[in-house]
């Protein structure tokens, strides 16, 4: 089974995928940033690859790659931080970002070299189905891969159903049409979530963009299996004097009671 | 018949094209892929289109025998006069185009993006005549050197955000607009500026500025008894002048297409935007074709003079054009440019824009005979580019 089947087998509600840039705030800083989220309580880890021209992405998560690019960041350096990853962390790991430079690296061998790190799934936001079905499902089929698409509230109920069949792992739910680390109006987020939720998928959801607090991620579990984070813990460990502690903080204020 | 003109159904121009975006712009995109024909051939569209190209931007531009350019090079040179066209270049052909279709599909927010500010000046002036709202994304640093645009884009009407992003120019002025659509899904229609962008866009902008290569088959008939040239030569930086001087071209054979990109301080200077010489096959807004990057597939800031073919990529059919062969692809450095551009004003009387001022510069690079027919896309003018010259006459 793989470790994302896992954790959807063990827990239902609640679940808590943080997002991280790669690099970021320092070069080595890959792994410690992990395993701060996994002592933390997180429950899955989003791994962001920097990229110069981000397109879905907010400021915040704009900034945190263009510091990441400038701190010598990239998938090569990436995989050989990523060589001891299971050594320590048993959290499901996704990679996350956009294709150009996966097809720089060679997009067999970046699915091979994500396989033997670990990694369990990708996110190519900018990858688009028909692509994804004619020349490479096969190829992250062949590494025992996950692949997660992203449907919003504009998308269309029978493309929904499409994207979850294409999808494993699970189906990555944006809280509304925007970039990442917009204010949402979650009343009528919740109307969408709720139709998805009716909806029956295949797939576990979890609902990202405008996940930022305690209240938020609350409101995204009542609909979906859990919430993702990114734009608001890239704020709390930017500048970080310690980034285990800020992480900790962090989570603790995202999962209080 | 096997044809350049168009991409295939899913926006592939042989393998480059396609539409590479992220999933909250799919239902903007697919609408506008699944209806964009069908309204550019509604005849109550062409109508409106044909009449405001006409008595609007002032078509069809002149097509003008440069005599004393023709007795240097030893052909017959002509040039296509785009920098006559209402607000001094082929931009506005594109914009009036698709703020027509914008309202067909009930959009009401217009976005551009704009390097130079031709683009946007176009857009801004459209958005003025239909009364539409508008919204231009530009580069800080773009802003700063292109002043007097900014000036005209603001008198128009239109709000200018700078692009405070990544490198603070031209494609970080593309990523803002882009991002903005994402964040306005119902009510914008996002205008790019050149034949790149995810599918649609490549082919709808190719089709708005056929026009030009149009009319140049017309007026060639008309002046010389034959509707083909033997050459037409147009710059290059997304490719939208190009793809309209050589439209109508793409599949006659025996016209030399020829391609012009800027090569800034020189193509292997590390200053420059020759993209079909440096670039590999890559993915940036939205589309699969040749890019300037690193290794690590990260964006290559280019350069040149000519803040509009400052530009790491190119649009998919030209990509095409040139991996094929049926384009002949050429440089012209900055220096060059500027030279062409000078020599024109002095031998015609006409003082292009720095863009155009590289299409004329492959003049000297051609080896041309006195039976050859060249055609010039002379895509703009120059006024804009004033700073630039005087700053050159100084040195």
């Amino acid at each position: 089974m793989s470790r994302i089947k896992e954790l959807f087998s063990k827990k239902q509600q609640d679940v808590l995928n943080v997002y991280c840039t790669a690099g970021f705030p320092e070069t080595d800083s890959t792994i410690t940033v992990i395993k701060a989220l996994q002592d933390a309580g997180a429950d899955m880890v989003e791994l962001g690859m920097p990229y110069s021209d981000p397109l879905a992405d907010g400021p915040v998560i704009q900034a945190s790659g263009l510091q990441a690019l400038e701190n010598g960041m990239t998938i090569a350096l990436l995989f050989s931080q990523l060589k001891t990853l299971r050594q320590h962390i048993h959290l499901p790991v996704v990679l996350m970002g956009y294709m150009n430079p996966v097809l720089q690296y060679g997009f067999e061998r970046f699915c091979a070299d994500a396989s033997a790190c670990g990694v369990d799934g990708l996110i190519l936001p900018d990858l688009p189905e028909y692509e994804f079905e004619n020349e490479y499902s096969a190829i992250i089929k062949k590494y025992g891969l996950d692949f997660i698409f992203l449907v919003t509230p504009e998308t269309s109920e029978a493309r929904v159903r499409r994207l979850d069949d294409l999808s494993s792992g699970f189906l990555y739910a944006v809280s509304s049409s925007a970039t990442t680390g917009k204010d949402k109006d979650f009343a009528a987020v919740e109307q969408y979530l709720a139709r998805l939720k009716g909806m029956q998928l295949k797939n576990p959801v979890l609902v990202g963009f405008g996940i930022k607090d305690n209240q938020t991620f609350r409101s995204a579990s009542r609909f979906a299996n859990g919430g993702i984070i990114g734009t608001a813990y890239i704020k709390a460990i930017d500048g970080a004097a310690d980034l285990s502690k800020a992480t900790q903080t962090f989570i603790r204020g995202i999962l209080e009671n | 018949m096997e044809t350049y003109q168009h991409p295939d159904a899913r926006g592939y121009y042989g393998q480059f094209g396609g539409a590479y975006i992220p999933e909250m712009l799919h239902r903007n995109v697919e609408e506008l892929a699944a209806r964009y024909t069908e309204i550019m051939e509604d005849e109550s569209f062409r109508k409106e289109f044909d009449a405001l190209l006409k008595d609007y931007v002032g078509r069809p531009t002149p097509l003008f025998r440069a005599e004393r350019l023709s007795a240097e090079t030893g052909a017959t040179v002509f040039l296509k006069r785009e920098d006559l066209c209402h607000t001094g270049a082929h931009k506005i052909n594109n914009t009036i185009g698709q703020i027509l279709l914008a309202g067909r599909l009930g959009k009401k927010r217009i976005i551009a993006e704009t390097g130079a500010g031709q683009h946007g000046v176009a857009t801004a002036t459209v958005c003025a005549l239909k009364g539409l709202e508008c919204i231009v994304y530009m580069g800080e640093k773009d802003i700063e050197r292109q002043a007097p645009n900014v000036a005209r884009m603001k008198m128009l009407g239109a709000t200018v955000i700078p692009a405070v992003s990544g490198s603070k120019t031209l494609k970080d002025a593309t990523n803002e607009a882009i991002r903005d659509w994402i964040n306005n899904p119902s009510d914008t229609h996002y205008v790019i500026g050149s034949v790149v962008g995810p599918h649609p866009y490549p082919d709808m902008v190719a089709r708005f500025q056929q026009v030009i290569s149009y009319e140049t088959k017309q007026q060639l008939k008309e002046i010389t008894g034959n509707e083909l040239p033997t050459h037409v030569i147009a710059c290059v930086g997304g490719g939208s002048n190009a793809a309209g001087a050589f439209y109508h071209f793409l599949d006659e054979p025996s016209v030399q297409l020829v391609a012009v990109e800027a090569a800034g301080h020189g193509v292997h200077s590390g200053m420059s935007a020759a993209t079909t010489q440096l670039g590999k096959t890559g993915i940036l807004h939205g589309s699969k074709s040749l890019l300037m990057q690193t290794e690590d597939g990260q964006v290559i800031e280019p350069h040149s003079i000519s803040a509009g073919l400052d530009y790491p990529g190119i649009g998919p059919l030209h990509a095409h054009l040139f991996s094929t062969g049926r384009g002949t692809f050429l440089n012209a450095t900055d220096e060059e440019a500027l030279a062409a551009g000078f020599h024109l004003a002095k031998t015609e009387g006409i003082i292009p824009a720095l863009e155009s001022a590289h299409a004329l510069a492959a003049l000297n690079k051609l080896e041309l005979t006195p039976a050859d027919t060249v055609v010039v896309c002379l895509s703009g003018r120059g006024d804009k580019d004033l700073a630039t010259y005087m700053h050159a006459m100084n040195q």
